[in-house]
Formats: structure tokens, C-alpha cells, sequence
């Protein structure tokens, strides 16, 4: 892990109004230490368009455009336009959406951004599932998880969206997922996505105790075991989606730990648990494959195809 | 959930009566997409459908749950989604597909105050007039309000029969506080329900035309995949289903998918009328408001103030004649309702000139309050 020199100024403060361990609330935090103080957020219906709070109570420093729900992309590229045409090259613009707004309604917005390559930067904090109005499932949920609309007796059986593999087919210059548990990691992701001009996506594992079942002490105990377990891979991709990156750097942990130590899994057998184990090996590995086979091709000129 | 003896008394929010009395009408196919305040509606189908040989879907996206609704729906299977404010917004493009093609399906409106996202967790009655003109085109539609969980319910209930009946989308709406309150609800045998299932075609596969003119104005829509081949589509069309630039067909059409409706207006209007026959001063009130209405009219009869009430439960089409009749031997109207008079409008139209109408409007996410419409009725008499 490179280390990484995070500011001490905070631009988000104390006061906000989410839930007890949230990992979202950790994932701005940082963020916003990287991105500094001339970034403009765009905010489309999510658990963060309550979090900051009502005036005079707003907990982030910073202008804030809260959009409706399918907007995100589209609107922070209408900022980033308008902004560019008054000659401010240097502000930040940034989308900053759930999982929900990402991966189900607001996709067709974000493909449509990237695929333009708008000078901007989507974050999705990613806490698998509508967790603002009640814990309903998204295409994020993973599999077997129990929510309000997959009951435990017709819990999740599709697995979660794989949004890295359809970001990276864009051809965008920097699609990244990292977590809360590894703030270095975030805060370089973030720096490194500030100096590169186009779409950047990053997308941030957030813990949600209130929807996972989770003792809200262990946010970033299970954001980090979601990594040692292989279940939530720190990847980086770039050259226009030509070539990837592993985080490989950490000591693996057993899968059935992190599993029992959230209630929306509480429901499954051990068979279960056995094959969606099996499940994520398979997928690690086939991301290390996919990491080596592209490292010995060279990167395609996204310019003329 | 707490239940009696008999099974039959239950307490349960409006937004899982929503879900009983869909489920009691027949509807077995829910796409629907989380929105506050009408999650819980989703949620309830979520565990219930899949038990009784029904289909819950979470799709990606209102729109989705709109175009999975009709889709579900032309195969004969009773259809049904839920939303709110942003969601109905999102909605309207498929409801104006449902109105042309004739697609019977229940769509739940709980209301949220507005523009846009407005006052998610708060009650309002902003969308009566976007439930009537939301989507584009000239249409007719049907749409009920109710008051509480019971008639929730009962409503969710007459909403599909309304549907099949007039081959066409049925509109609830709901507001947040009869969305969320618990209260009682006593469920009828499923004997005592009536319910109405489309009709099917008489004539053979090769003599069908889908959307002929008929007496009632009414097609008769074969169920997809029961051997009639058929075209639906959203462009304008004739008897056959296909599209056509003839405008004679396009004319004879639009005006059939109005005139089935607006014919048929006084089966589908339903209002409650309370003490109205000596009446003096009528209190309009609909949805969780009537409630406070009916308190309001108990306390002007207490203090000698002759008030009465009536309650639309259906509120599109308006009833105009109703209104009429009542102006002839009342001065005034008073319409309080959680928005800047979205009914009034109707009701100035219905009095024709014959009562004042005087409007008491609440937009600020709080609920309006008997003595609020006492003090207002004081103002007029």
C-alpha cells in the first residue's frame, strides 16, 4: 500500500444526519481531502441527499447540487459545460450517487456521459441496496443477501452487477473501486482522478450496518474483510480500459467470517455460504487472468479504435 | 401485525392494505420501484405474490415498472405498480401507452409534496391534477382517492375492477398519512368480493379485430398468447391494432378510448354525501382530509352552523353534476386540500356560478386540522 499524505482540513464536519456507522459518511470524508476545496458535488436522490443535512446545518463545506434520481452524470456534465464556457477549467465536478442511482436508474445517464467522456468524476458509494428508503434490493445487492423486496424466503438470487466491467468498456481514462477501510488507498485514487481529464468512475465500498445487520462498530472491520476475503476486489483501471490493476497486498481472511457477521446473510445454509465462496474465488481469479493477459497486449488507441 | 379470532380483523398500514386489497382483486403481477412513502406497497407484493403463483419484480427503474405493468397485463394477468410524486412523473409516458392501447392496470400514486422531490416523508395532495393530465394526448382516466386503510382496501379492490371493466389504467391516490397510518382493517370473505375480470372474445381467432367500435365503446383485448394474433401499439391505430394515417380511423378512435369512459361517468363516480340536505355551507374534501372535514362538520353542527360534507372517492371523472345539484341550494363550498386548490378548480367549474368556492389550502407538509376548516367555514357563512 503506497502511503499517502491526507490533509488535515475537513471539509465535511461533525453534525450529519446518517445512521451510526455509515460507511458513506467516512467515504465523503475522505474524498473530499483529496479532492480540496474548489470541487462542486452533484447529488442525485440517495441516502447522501439526507445526510448533509437541512439549512443552516449542512455538514459539507462545499456547493452542493442535489438532482433528481436518474441525473447524476447528465447533470454534473451540464455544470462541468457551464462552468468551462465562464473559463473555470480547474473546479472539480463531481457526481456522487448511491448504488441504486448508479447501477439501476441512473445508468443510462452515467453510460451516456462516459461514452461523451465528460469532464467529470462519478463516485458511486456503493452500500448494496436502496438503504434511504428502506433497504430494497439494487443490482448491486450480492447474491443470497436478504432485503425488504428479497425476503429471506425469495432472498437475492442474481448476482451483483459487475459496474467495473461496464465502465472499463467505455474506454474511459481512469475506473477505479476502492474502500473506507483503506483510506490511503482512497485518498490516492481520489488525487490520482483530480489531475486526469475525462470520465473517471470510482466506486467505493461503504458499509451500511443499518441494512446489512451489522453491529455499527464493525463498518470498517467488514470493509476491510470485504477485501481480504476477495469479495470486493481494489481495482484500477486505465489506459482506457486497456489495462488493470490488483490490490493484492493483504493477508486473506476466511469468507464465512465476513458472511456471519452481518444478518442479511443470517438466512443461508452452509452450502449456500460454500458455493458463494466458490463463486468469488472464481471471479478473483478471473480478474488476476484478466489483469495478466492484458498487461501482454498492447493498449488499443481509443482515438481511432 | 396483530389478528383476531376470526382472522379477519387486521391492523396494518394503508400502503399494505393497498397491497391485501390488490392482492384480493386478483392482481398477481407487482413491478414496482423503491419510492417513499410507497415502498412498503412493494414491499408487502414482495412476500406475498410469489406464494400465491404471483410475480414480484424490482425493476431498474420507474419507466420499467410502468412498461412491465402493461406488459404483464396484456398477457391477462391482473398488473399493478406503485410510486410517488418523481416516479408518477417518470411514469406518464407509459400511462398516455396504457390510455391508447387500452391495457387495463392499477398504478398507486402515494402523494409527496412537490416539484420534483418535494416532501418525501410528508403529506400532500399535489398530483390530483397530474393524475388526470400527467401524460400527453387527449385521454380520459379514472382515478380514485381513499381515506384510510379500510377503504385503502376497498378501493385497491374497485380500482381493478374499474380497469378491467373499461379496459383502461386506473389511477389510486393516496397520501402519506393514509399510506402510513396503522389502523384497523376488517377483511371481507373473499366471497363477498365482487370481482371484474376483462371479457373474453366471442369470435374466432380469424374473425377478431381488437379494437373495433363496439356499443360501450369498450374493446374486448384477447389475452396475448391465447391464439387471437393482434398488433398493440402506441401509435394511433384502427380496428385491427395497426397503425394508420387514415383520419377518419384516427378520429373514430381517440374519440371511442374518451367516449368509454365519459359515458359511462355516472357508473364510475361514487361520493359520500353527509348531512348535506339542510346544509348551508358543503365542505369538499377528499383523501386523508375528509377526515378532518367530517370532525369540522360535527363541530359547526355543534355550534349551530348548518355544514355538510361530500367526499368524492372517485375524483377523475369529477363529479360535476353533483356539485351542480348541491350549488343550487348551498351558498358556498369550502375546499380544503393539501395543495393550492387543484380541486377547487374543478368544483368552481361544477357550481357554475351558482355558490362561492372558497379554497383553504395547506402545501407546507403538515396535515390540514378540523379546527383550521371550522375557522375557515366561520369566514364564509
Amino acid at each position: 500500500m503506497k502511503e499517502a499524505r491526507i490533509s488535515t482540513e475537513e471539509l465535511m464536519g461533525s453534525g450529519h444526519l446518517a445512521c451510526q456507522g455509515c460507511g458513506a459518511t467516512q467515504a465523503m470524508r475522505l474524498a473530499l481531502k483529496a479532492l480540496g476545496r474548489q470541487t462542486v458535488l452533484v447529488i442525485p436522490a440517495c441516502c447522501w441527499s439526507v445526510i448533509d443535512g437541512s439549512f443552516p446545518h449542512s455538514a459539507v463545506d462545499l456547493p452542493i447540487f442535489h438532482t433528481a434520481f436518474e441525473t447524476a452524470a447528465v447533470t454534473a456534465s451540464g455544470v462541468k459545460a457551464g462552468l468551462q464556457m465562464r473559463g473555470d477549467t480547474e473546479t472539480t465536478v463531481v457526481a456522487w450517487a448511491g448504488d441504486g442511482g448508479t447501477y439501476d436508474i441512473g445508468l443510462q445517464a452515467l453510460s451516456g456521459a462516459a461514452e461523451r467522456n465528460e469532464d467529470i468524476i462519478y463516485v458511486c458509494y456503493d452500500n448494496e441496496a436502496y438503504m434511504n428508503t428502506g433497504i430494497q434490493r439494487s443490482s448491486s445487492t450480492p447474491v443470497g443477501a436478504w432485503t425488504t423486496t428479497t425476503p429471506v424466503t425469495n432472498y437475492k438470487k442474481r448476482p451483483k452487477k459487475n459496474m467495473i466491467d461496464i465502465m472499463a468498456a467505455h474506454s474511459i481514462p481512469y475506473v477505479a473501486t476502492t474502500s473506507v477501510a483503506y483510506p490511503e488507498d482512497l485518498v490516492n485514487k481520489f488525487k490520482k482522478a483530480r489531475e486526469i481529464k475525462g470520465t473517471r468512475y470510482i466506486q467505493i465500498m461503504a458499509p451500511c450496518p443499518t441494512g446489512w445487520k451489522l453491529d455499527p462498530k464493525l463498518t470498517i472491520w467488514i470493509a476491510r474483510r470485504a477485501v481480504t476475503t476477495k469479495v470486493y476486489p481494489m481495482i484500477e483501471v486505465t489506459e482506457n480500459g486497456e489495462k488493470i490493476s490488483v490490490f493484492k497486498d493483504f493477508e486473506p481472511t476466511p469468507f464465512n467470517e465476513y458472511i456471519k457477521a452481518q444478518g442479511r446473510f443470517r438466512h443461508l445454509s452452509d452450502e449456500e455460504i460454500g458455493k458463494m465462496e466458490k463463486g468469488v474465488e472464481i471471479s478473483w481469479n478471473k480478474l488476476l487472468a484478466k489483469e495478466k493477459m492484458l498487461a501482454s497486449i498492447p493498449a488499443m488507441d481509443t482515438q481511432t479504435g | 401485525m396483530s389478528v383476531d379470532r376470526s382472522g379477519k380483523v387486521k391492523m396494518m398500514q394503508g400502503n399494505q392494505a393497498c397491497a391485501e386489497g390488490a392482492i384480493a382483486a386478483g392482481c398477481r403481477f407487482f413491478a414496482g420501484y423503491p419510492i417513499t412513502p410507497s415502498s412498503e406497497i412493494a414491499e408487502t407484493m414482495s412476500r406475498n405474490l410469489p406464494g400465491i403463483g404471483g410475480k414480484f419484480i424490482q425493476m431498474e427503474d420507474e419507466l420499467g415498472a410502468m412498461g412491465a405493468t402493461i406488459g404483464a397485463s396484456l398477457t391477462g394477468v391482473k398488473s399493478m405498480t406503485a410510486t410517488s410524486g418523481p416516479g408518477f412523473s417518470l411514469k406518464q409516458e407509459n400511462i398516455g401507452y396504457a390510455c391508447m392501447a387500452e391495457v387495463p392496470c392499477v398504478i398507486v400514486n402515494v402523494m409527496r409534496g412537490g416539484p420534483s422531490t418535494g416532501m418525501p416523508t410528508l403529506p400532500s395532495q399535489m398530483d390530483v391534477q397530474q393524475a388526470r393530465w400527467g401524460t400527453h394526448g387527449d385521454h380520459s382516466i379514472i382515478a380514485l382517492v381513499a381515506c384510510s386503510a379500510q377503504e385503502t382496501y376497498e378501493q385497491t379492490v374497485r380500482a381493478f375492477n374499474l380497469a378491467e371493466r373499461f379496459m383502461t389504467p386506473v389511477i389510486l391516490l393516496l397520501d402519506e398519512i393514509v399510506g402510513h397510518t396503522t389502523e384497523k382493517v376488517v377483511i371481507p370473505d373473499q366471497s363477498d368480493i365482487e370481482i371484474v375480470s376483462r371479457e373474453k372474445p366471442e369470435e374466432s381467432p380469424e374473425d377478431y379485430l381488437p379494437y373495433r367500435e363496439t356499443e360501450t365503446g369498450i374493446p374486448v383485448l384477447a389475452k396475448f398468447g391465447t391464439g387471437y394474433r393482434y398488433n398493440v401499439t402506441g401509435l394511433c391505430h384502427d380496428s385491427t391494432g395497426f397503425p394508420t394515417n387514415d383520419s377518419e380511423e384516427i378520429e373514430k378512435n381517440i374519440r371511442r378510448i374518451v367516449r368509454k369512459i365519459e359515458d359511462n361517468r355516472n357508473q364510475i363516480i361514487d361520493y359520500r354525501e353527509k348531512m348535506t340536505g339542510d346544509a348551508e355551507v358543503i365542505i369538499f374534501a377528499y383523501g386523508s382530509v375528509s377526515r378532518s372535514a367530517r370532525s369540522a362538520v360535527a363541530m359547526c353542527r355543534e355550534e349551530g352552523i348548518k355544514a355538510g360534507i361530500l367526499e368524492p372517492t372517485v375524483i377523475w371523472p369529477f363529479c360535476y353534476n353533483k356539485v351542480r345539484e348541491l350549488a343550487e341550494q348551498v351558498n358556498t363550498f369550502v375546499v380544503p386540500e393539501m395543495n393550492l386548490g387543484q380541486m377547487a378548480r374543478e368544483v368552481k367549474l361544477g357550481v357554475e356560478g351558482k355558490a362561492e368556492v372558497v379554497s383553504l389550502n395547506r402545501i407546507d407538509g403538515e396535515p390540514i386540522k378540523p379546527a383550521q376548516i371550522v375557522e375557515k367555514v366561520k369566514e364564509v357563512v
